[in-house]
């Protein structure tokens, strides 16, 4: 059941990570804008991910992943080549209406870059005029940039200190782009919940169509729990089923992003206790190895890790 | 001939079941409620009349023939007992935990009239599990046809109808889009009132029947109904998605941190094994003081799922009254002895805002009791001016779900005007070859209606398909012998629906 198997694992940056997952059916029916809810194993948790690229042909589907707590970075310590995923469902959510709009801006920022992929490639596949607009902290996390290329017919790239491209936010990168091309009929935006909002904010004025992919905390990703509610004009929308597209005006990221940390302790403790076992093994493993090539070690001593909780205090 | 039972001469006290104590169990996840020891049920079984006009089995939905598997209970014959209730009952050791007895076969029950009623309900799960215990399994012999079928949605309703078509010869594909199996029987009733174990046992034995389970599996995103009928090879394809989609109020303050679905904190806390964080990596927002909105099955599990997480106050809100209460008369009970403050008759107007966007209080406006509704039940309506504030810091809602929009969304199905599948007298929808059953057609309903379902929708679909209803003796054209299972002779395959 649990065989889905990673062929493919590319590190763009010490945080930014891809994995290529075998799955010949999802990358069958995998369309712009759907996201998996992926379990690294049987005691993880389930979190959503885009969908940053498929391959029909060797049957996979691609993720970008940002390790910003618990169980993306141990995915990033454990998902290798040739090992699998315990659990990966989808593809998950309403896909992205690529609309007939001739003249796009599609706008990515940090950890919505790669899902930004999918859609850009789409509109351009539906004939229109693609401007790509990616924001990067700076130069060393800049990945993709010649796949953006490809598929784009302008490709605006920003680095908050300008080490890479235009220096400042991404949003002055979208004033930019609006400045140069008062045609634009729609504006696509994915990256973190204040982005979206600048973006958003960007278009009001000029009325242009902004469509944003919202990232709500999810359980089941399948219109089951409630958890992923977002406020969108006057009603209440599940991210999972609605979504994950929504009117970039008429969110309420206010709320989102409030949402979003629900659980901000209990991550945070998860995380440090999950790096503290880390270094506990990392450091048993190396005393342990020593001692062993010292022939002095007891064959039980390598076996048993001491309590990572236990070991904060004692030392 | 031993002498005519009445009942006077029937023990008259109900056979008590021994249940952990409440202060115990308030702090565990064990089963609260321990069984019958094989004495109990012997003398539970004396009370059983046999009634000649057996009203027990019109009240269960399933019409398992009561008195039949009480008799066997009383000669001892358990394996026999277990016979007749897998006949019509697929999942007895559930049934007889969770099934709202005095609704049904318990509240027709004769004895009832005058004394406790039978503990019909009881006997059957001792009966279910002493089978698990034994390894007892039913497999009849199975002809093979050539028919697939594929089941959607691995709850009630669809292993139902996964294991009666198995029986009838079909190759059976259950695809169920969480990473285990069982539908609410595992993400939504907690492990104290249904263990995991005894849903592994019967899915075990729905897997012996030569069902295959496919998890992780979407059904409408990742292949479509159609896909399933066109390009995939099914012949037939039930759908039992159940209904999910959980109601908010939609009050002031709902979105606040600390407001939730009772779904999201069962499946946190059941499926995704959140009380063990961080063991298990999922979190679950833990309350000192927990409103939950509502009174069915699903308020209960969630109140007694949150005190044994350690909430020093759980409080039960409610518009109408006790009497009204649509929960397991036994899950009330229970969660009175566990501490739950109930408070009737009261209906939340707003959710009150810490400032720094979590839950700090509710408002509620008291309520009494007027005009009878449409549903028979006697209307709550507000009483002017008697709002009141009190302090809580997580709100669960338990007000009942809408139905899940995948299948409408990906699907020619047509929906009700709820936005329910649609669905004829013998379960068809309005594509040919495609039949649901279960919360997804009636609404958020019971195990054993969502069960009975999943059982009639295969009875159409082996009709729908041209194989005989096993249930049916068959005889064959040349007069010889009596054939049960598919026609296989005949190969009378024509599809009783046009498509
Ligand atoms: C539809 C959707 C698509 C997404 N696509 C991607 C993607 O392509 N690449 C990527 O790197 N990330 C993506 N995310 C975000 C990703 O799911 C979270 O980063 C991940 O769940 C964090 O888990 P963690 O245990 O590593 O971190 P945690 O320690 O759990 O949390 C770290 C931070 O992430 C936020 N977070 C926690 N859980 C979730 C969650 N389930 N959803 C969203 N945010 C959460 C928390 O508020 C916190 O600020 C997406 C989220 C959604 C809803
Ligand atoms: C907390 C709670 C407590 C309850 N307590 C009781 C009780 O004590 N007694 C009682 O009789 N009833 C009780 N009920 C009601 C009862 O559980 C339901 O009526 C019954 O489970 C419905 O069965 P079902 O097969 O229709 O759907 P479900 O049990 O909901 O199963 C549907 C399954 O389909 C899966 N699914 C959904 N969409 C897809 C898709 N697109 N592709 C693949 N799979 C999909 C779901 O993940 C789920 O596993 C309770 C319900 C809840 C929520
Ligand atoms: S299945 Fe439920 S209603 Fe039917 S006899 Fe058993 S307990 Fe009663
Ligand atoms: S109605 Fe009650 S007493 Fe009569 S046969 Fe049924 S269970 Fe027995
Ligand atoms: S993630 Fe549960 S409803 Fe959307």
């Amino acid at each position: 059941m649990s065989n889905f198997e990673i062929v493919t694992r590319e590190d763009f940056s010490d945080v930014t990570y891809l994995l290529e997952v075998h799955h010949p059916l999802m990358a069958k029916a995998a369309k712009p804008g759907q996201f998996v809810i992926v379990m690294l194993n049987e005691q993880g948790e389930r979190i959503p991910l885009t969908i940053a690229d498929f391959d029909q042909k060797k049957g996979t589907i691609t993720l970008v992943i940002q390790a910003v707590g618990k169980t993306t970075k141990q995915m990033q310590q454990e998902c290798q080549v040739g090992t699998s995923l315990y659990g990966m469902v989808g593809p998950m959510g309403v896909p992205s209406p690529i609309s007939h709009a001739k003249k796009v801006l599609c706008v990515g920022g940090g950890l919505g870059v790669a899902p930004i992929f999918p859609q850009a490639r789409g509109f351009k596949e539906a004939g229109a005029y693609v401007i790509g607009v990616l924001g990067f902290r700076t130069k060393g996390l800049v990945f993709w940039e010649e796949k953006f290329r490809a598929c784009c017919d302008e490709l605006i790239l920003c680095t908050n200190d300008g080490s890479a491209g235009l220096k400042g936010m991404i949003t002055d990168g979208i004033k930019l782009a609006m400045a140069g091309h008062p045609d634009l009929e729609e504006v696509v935006a994915i990256g973190p919940p204040v982005m979206m909002k600048a973006c958003a904010e960007a278009t009001r004025a000029a009325k242009i169509k902004t469509m944003v992919s919202v990232n709500p905390i999810m359980v089941d990703g399948t219109g089951m729990c409630g958890g992923c509610r977002v406020k969108v004009g006057d009603e209440v929308k599940f991210a999972c089923v609605d979504g994950p597209d929504f009117d970039g005006h008429l969110v309420d990221f206010d709320d989102l992003m409030l949402r979003l940390q629900r659980y901000t302790k209990d991550e945070k403790a998860a995380h440090e206790r999950w790096s503290e076992s880390c270094r506990m093994t990392r450091q048993v493993g190396a005393s342990a190895l020593d001692a062993l090539a010292r022939g002095s070690a007891p064959q039980s001593e390598l076996l048993e890790l001491p309590d990572p909780i236990e070991g904060v205090k004692g030392g | 001939m031993a002498k005519k039972k009445t009942i006077r001469t029937i023990p008259q006290e109900r056979t008590p079941m021994r249940e952990q104590d409440p202060l115990v169990r308030a702090k565990n996840f064990e089963e609260v409620a321990c069984g019958y020891s094989l004495e109990d049920a012997l003398r539970e079984s004396e009370r059983c009349l046999m009634c000649p006009d057996e009203p027990c089995i019109s009240g269960c939905p399933v019409g398992i023939n009561i008195p039949g598997f009480i008799q066997k209970i009383g000669e001892k014959n358990f394996r026999g007992a277990y016979d007749i209730l897998t006949d019509t009952n697929l999942l007895p050791s559930i049934c007889g935990r969770v099934c709202p007895q005095e609704n049904q076969c318990e509240g027709v029950c004769t004895v009832g009239e005058s004394l406790e009623a039978v503990a019909i309900g009881r006997m059957e799960r001792f009966v279910g599990d002493t089978a698990i215990k034994e390894g007892w399994i039913n497999i009849p012999y199975i002809e093979p046809n050539r028919f697939r079928v594929g089941i959607v949605g691995s709850g009630p309703a669809g292993m139902a109808c996964a294991a009666d078509m198995a029986k009838a010869g079909c190759d059976v594909t259950v695809y169920e889009a969480f990473h285990q199996p069982g539908g609410v029987l595992r993400y939504g009733i907690p492990d104290f009132r249904l263990p995991n174990a005894v849903i592994d046992a019967e899915i075990n034995n729905l897997k012996q029947f030569g069902v295959k389970f496919e998890c992780n599996t979407l059904v409408g995103r990742l292949f479509t109904i159609e896909q399933m009928i066109e390009e995939m090879g099914f012949h037939a394809v039930f759908v039992g998605v159940g209904a999910g989609y959980p109601t908010m109020l939609n009050i002031p303050g709902d979105s606040l941190n600390g407001v939730l679905s009772a779904n999201e904190l069962l499946t946190r806390c059941n499926l995704m094994r959140a009380r063990d964080f961080p063991n298990f990596d999922t979190p679950l927002p833990i309350g000192k003081r927990v409103a939950v909105v509502g009174a069915g099955n699903t308020a209960m599990d969630a109140m007694r799922v949150s005190i044994r997480l350690g909430a020093e106050k759980v409080y039960c809100i409610y518009r109408r009254s006790r009497t009204e209460a649509p929960a397991r008369m036994e899950e009330v009970h229970h969660a009175e002895q566990e501490g739950v403050e109930f408070h009737w008759l009261t209906n939340p107007v707003a959710v009150l805002d810490d400032g720094k966007g979590s839950v700090r209080g509710m408002r509620c406006v008291r309520m009494e009791l007027g005009e009878p509704d449409d549903s028979g039940r006697r209307r709550p309506v507000a009483v002017a001016g008697s709002e009141f504030d009190f302090e809580t810091d997580l709100i669960v809602y338990a007000i009942g779900t809408n139905a899940n929009p995948i299948m409408g969304q990906t699907s020619q199905l047509k929906l009700n005007k709820w936005g329910y599948i649609g669905a004829d007298d013998n379960l068809a929808t309005s594509v040919a070859g495609v039949f649901a059953g279960g919360d997804i057609v009636t609404g958020a309903a019971t195990v054993i209606e969502a069960m009975g379902a999943g059982r009639k929708a295969a009875r159409s679909m082996k009709a729908y398909l041209g194989i005989r209803d096993s249930a049916l003796p068959y005889v064959s054209a040349d007069g010889t012998g009596t054939l049960f299972g598919i026609d296989t002779r005949e190969r009378n395959f024509a599809r009783v629906r046009a498509a």
